[in-house]
C-alpha cells in the first residue's frame, strides 16, 4: 500500500509540529469536556446527597440489565477503536476499516438499546414533565432523580452519536486509503475522544443504576 | 518564504478587497479585524442600554421607563457588555492579531476553528439581540433561580441560546490559543522570553477553555428547567437555587479575570515601551498572572455570602478572596517600579495604560472591603458594588482595550492616528469615568441599592453626578471612532515600528503580509531589552 504522506498545513514548519498541535488540541477539548459533565455530576451528587432514600428508590425502578449490557457494548467498542487505532498506525487499512465499522455498530447498538430502555420507562410512566407518576413516599424527588438520569444519559447518548458519525466518516477515509503509518492523526484523535465517552460512561453507569440498588 | 510576495508587497488587508474573501478568510489579522467590527457594535448597544438607565436614574422616580422595561434595560446591558463584548474583547481581538506575530508564527494553529469562533460568536449575538427585539429578558445578566426558570415569562431561552453558543466560540478560541503558544513559539523563544501580553493570553485561556464549560452546561439546565418547568434548581421538588449560584458562579467569577488579565498583558506592553524601561520583575510579572487564573477558581463563594452558605465556607472564600490581592499588588508594584527612572513619554497609548494603572488600583482595593465578610453584608448589592467592579472592566479592561487599540493601531492598519485628539480622548474618558462611578461608590456606602429604578431623593446629588460623567465618558468613547476612522483614508502611512516598541510584531511591516513574516524570525535576546538601546527602526 503506498504510504500517505501527511498534508501539512501553510501555519506550520513540518508533520511532527502538525501532529503536537493536533494531540495537545484535542486533550484540551476532553479537559472541557470533562468539566461539561462535571457540572452534572456535581449536581447529581449534591442533589442526591439532600435526598438519599429518594435517590435510592428512583435507582431502583431503572433497568440495571439493559444498562449492564450497554456497559459491556460500548467497553467492547473501546477495544475495537484501540484496535483501529492500532491497525492505522501499522498501515494495515482493511484492518483498520474493520475495527472502524465494528465500533460504529457497537454504538449504534449502544443507542438502539438506550432507546428501548427510554420507551420502558415511557410506559412505566418515568418521565418527568411528560409522564411521571410514583405512588411512594418522596414522589418530588424521585422525579428529580429521574430528570437528572434523562439529562445525564442523553447528553452522554448524544456524545455516543456524534462519536458514531465521526466514527463512519473516519472509516469511509480509511477505505479511500487516506491513511498510513505517517499520517493517522485524525484516528487517533477520534479514539481518543471515543475513550472519553466510553470512560464518562463508567461514571454514569454506576451513578444512575447501581449505587444502593440493593 | 517565495520572492513573488516580496515583489507584490501585498499586505494582509490588500490581498483580497472581495466581501467573500473576508467571510472565509482564514488569516488570523482578518479575524481580528472581523472581531472588532462585531463587538465594537455590540460595545455600543450594550452602551445604549447603560445611557437609558443613567438617564433614568436622573430623578428619584422612574420617569423615563416602566419598572419592567429598567429590568430589561439592566439585563441587556449586562448580557452584552459581559459575554459580548468584554469576554471576547481583547482576546479575540488584539490577541488574535498579535498572538501569531509576537511569537513569530505565519497563523494560529487551527485557522478554521478560529475563522469558527467568529461564526459563533455572530450567532450567539443574534440570539441575544433577538431575545431583545422580542421583549427582552428581565433577570438580570446573572439569570438566578428559580425566577429565572418557573417566574420570569421573557425571553430567558433565546438569551441562555445566546451565550451557551457564544461560549464556544470562548472554548475554541481558548484552546487555539493555548496550542499555538505551546507549539509554534519562534526559534529562540523560550517560554521566559514571551512578551508578557503572551503570557497574559496563556493564562486567559486557561481560564476560558476550564471555566466556560461549566457555564455552559448550567445554562443548558437552565434552559431546560425553563422550558420543562422541572429541574435541580426548583426548591418545589427539593432542588436547590443555591447549586445554581455555585455553578454560575465558578465560572463568572474566573470570567472577571478573563476580562481584566489581558488588559494587565496590554498594559505591560505599552508600559514598558513609553517608560523606556525593562519590565520590572518579569518572571513575577508571568507567575502573578497565572496565579490570578490560578485563584480565580476558589472565590466564587465571595459572590453568596448572604446566599445562606455556610458561615465556615464564608470564612474560607474570603480569606482566598484576600489571597488574590497579592499578585495583584505585585502587578502594580512592578509596573510602578517599571516607570522609576524610565524616560516616559505620554503618547495616547501610555495614557490609556496609566489610567488602567489606576482605575485597576482602586477596582482592586474596593475589592477588599467586598471581600471581608462582615462589610459585604452591609455593601452587597449596593452600588458600592457596581462601582467596584466597574472600575476594574470599565476602568481597568476598557482603558486597557482603548490603549491597546491605540498602540497598535498603526501596525494593524498602517496608518497613523492624532496623537492629539487620541490623548484629548483618554483624558476625557479618565474623567468621565471617574464621574460616572465614584459616586456610586459613595451612594452605595449609604445603602442605595442595585437594580432599583427609583431611590430616596437625598440619593439624587449622587445619581446626577454619575450621569452628568456618563454623558463625558460616553463623549470620550465616541471620539475614537471619528479620528481612528478618519485616520484610514487620511493618517499618514505609518512605519513598521512607530512606537520603536520591542518584540517580534514590529519587525514586519504595517499592515503585516498575509504570511506575517517574510523569513521566520529567530529570537537572541530577552523580551522589553529597552534600556539596551539599539531599537528596530522601520
Amino acid at each position: 500500500m503506498a504510504s500517505t504522506i501527511a498534508p501539512i498545513a501553510p501555519q506550520f514548519d513540518d508533520a511532527v509540529q502538525q501532529r503536537d498541535a493536533s494531540n495537545l488540541g484535542i486533550w484540551i477539548f476532553l479537559a472541557t469536556e470533562i468539566l461539561f459533565f462535571g457540572v452534572l455530576f456535581a449536581a447529581y451528587a449534591i442533589t442526591r446527597t439532600q435526598h438519599t432514600a429518594a435517590f435510592a428508590a428512583g435507582s431502583r425502578l431503572t433497568d440495571l440489565s439493559l444498562a449492564t449490557v450497554n456497559t459491556a457494548l460500548l467497553l467492547t467498542s473501546s477495544l475495537t477503536m484501540a484496535l483501529g487505532v492500532y491497525a492505522a498506525q501499522s498501515g494495515a487499512r482493511r484492518a483498520l476499516v474493520r475495527w472502524l465499522s465494528l465500533t460504529v455498530i457497537l454504538g449504534v447498538a449502544f443507542l438502539v438499546i438506550k432507546g428501548f430502555e427510554y420507551h420502558a420507562d415511557y410506559v412505566e410512566h418515568l418521565v418527568p414533565a411528560v409522564d411521571f407518576s410514583y405512588p411512594g413516599a418522596q414522589a418530588g424527588e424521585v422525579e428529580l432523580f429521574f430528570y437528572l438520569y434523562f439529562v445525564i444519559t442523553a447528553i452522554h447518548g448524544l456524545h455516543v452519536f456524534i462519536g458514531v458519525v465521526v466514527i463512519s466518516v473516519i472509516a469511509v477515509m480509511a477505505s479511500r486509503n487516506a491513511f498510513g503509518p505517517a499520517y493517522f492523526t485524525p484516528v487517533d484523535l477520534t479514539g481518543l475522544y471515543w475513550h472519553l465517552v466510553d470512560i464518562i460512561w463508567l461514571f454514569v453507569y454506576p451513578m444512575l443504576y447501581l449505587v444502593s440498588r440493593s | 518564504m517565495s520572492s513573488i510576495s516580496v515583489a507584490q508587497h501585498d499586505n494582509y488587508l490588500t490581498a483580497d478587497f472581495r466581501l467573500w474573501s473576508w467571510l472565509i478568510t482564514l488569516d488570523h489579522k482578518r479575524i481580528a479585524v472581523l472581531y472588532t467590527v462585531s463587538i465594537t457594535l455590540l460595545f455600543f448597544i450594550g452602551g445604549a442600554a447603560a445611557a437609558m438607565i443613567r438617564l433614568d436614574l436622573l430623578t428619584p422616580y422612574s420617569e423615563l421607563v416602566s419598572i419592567e422595561t429598567y429590568n430589561k434595560l439592566f439585563t441587556m446591558h449586562g448580557v452584552i457588555m459581559v459575554w459580548f463584548f468584554l469576554i471576547p474583547s481583547i482576546p479575540t481581538t488584539l490577541g488574535n492579531f498579535l498572538l501569531p506575530l509576537m511569537i513569530g508564527a505565519r497563523d494560529l494553529a487551527f485557522p478554521r476553528l478560529n475563522l469558527l469562533s467568529w461564526y459563533l460568536y455572530v450567532i450567539g449575538a443574534l440570539f441575544a439581540i433577538e431575545s431583545l427585539i422580542a421583549g427582552g429578558v428581565d433577570t438580570g445578566w446573572t439569570f438566578y433561580t428559580p425566577f429565572s426558570t418557573m417566574f420570569s415569562n421573557t425571553h430567558v431561552f433565546a438569551a441562555v441560546t445566546g451565550v451557551f453558543i457564544a461560549g464556544f466560540s470562548s472554548i475554541l478560541t481558548g484552546l487555539n490559543f493555548i496550542v499555538t503558544i505551546h507549539e509554534m513559539r519562534a526559534p529562540g523563544l523560550t517560554w521566559f522570553r514571551l512578551p508578557l501580553f503572551i503570557w497574559a493570553m496563556y493564562a486567559t485561556s486557561l481560564i476560558l477553555v476550564l471555566a466556560t464549560p461549566v457555564l455552559a452546561m448550567t445554562l443548558v439546565l437552565i434552559a431546560v428547567e425553563h422550558f420543562f418547568h422541572i429541574g435541580v434548581f426548583d426548591p418545589a421538588l427539593g432542588g436547590d437555587p443555591l447549586l445554581f449560584q455555585h455553578l454560575f458562579w465558578f465560572y463568572s467569577h474566573p470570567a472577571v479575570y478573563i476580562m481584566i488579565v489581558p488588559a494587565m498583558g496590554v498594559a505591560s506592553e505599552i508600559i514598558g515601551c513609553f517608560a523606556r524601561n525593562r519590565i520590572f520583575g518579569y518572571r513575577f510579572m508571568a507567575y502573578a498572572m497565572l496565579a490570578i487564573a490560578g485563584f480565580g477558581f476558589v472565590v466564587w463563594g465571595h459572590h453568596m455570602f448572604v446566599s445562606g452558605q455556610s458561615a465556615y465556607a464564608g470564612t474560607v472564600f474570603s480569606l482566598l478572596t484576600f489571597l488574590v490581592s497579592v499578585p495583584s499588588a505585585i502587578k502594580v508594584f512592578n509596573w510602578t517600579a517599571t516607570l522609576y527612572k524610565g524616560h516616559i513619554s505620554f503618547e495616547a497609548p501610555m495614557l490609556y495604560a496609566l489610567g488602567f494603572l489606576g482605575l485597576f488600583t482602586i477596582g482592586g482595593l474596593t475589592g477588599l472591603f467586598l471581600a471581608s465578610l462582615g462589610l459585604d453584608i452591609q455593601l452587597h448589592d449596593t452600588y458600592f458594588v457596581v462601582a467596584h467592579f466597574h472600575y476594574i472592566m470599565v476602568g481597568g479592561a476598557v482603558m486597557a482595550f482603548f490603549g491597546g487599540i491605540h498602540f497598535w493601531w498603526p501596525k494593524a492598519t498602517g496608518r497613523m492616528y492624532s496623537d492629539a485628539w487620541a490623548r484629548l480622548a483618554a483624558i476625557i474618558t479618565f474623567v468621565g469615568f471617574n464621574l460616572t462611578f465614584f459616586p456610586q461608590f459613595i451612594v452605595g456606602y449609604l445603602g442605595m441599592p442595585r437594580r432599583y429604578p427609583e431611590y430616596p431623593p437625598e440619593f439624587q446629588i449622587w445619581n446626577v453626578l454619575s450621569s452628568a460623567g456618563a454623558v463625558i465618558l460616553a463623549l470620550g468613547y465616541a471620539l475614537p471612532l471619528f479620528y481612528l476612522f478618519w485616520s484610514l483614508r487620511n493618517g499618514p502611512a505609518a512605519p513598521s515600528n512607530p512606537w520603536k516598541a520591542k518584540g517580534l510584531e514590529w519587525q514586519t511591516s504595517s499592515p503585516p503580509l498575509p504570511e506575517n513574516f517574510l523569513r521566520t524570525p529567530v529570537v537572541a535576546e530577552e523580551p522589553y531589552s529597552y534600556s539596551t538601546g539599539g531599537s528596530t527602526d522601520g
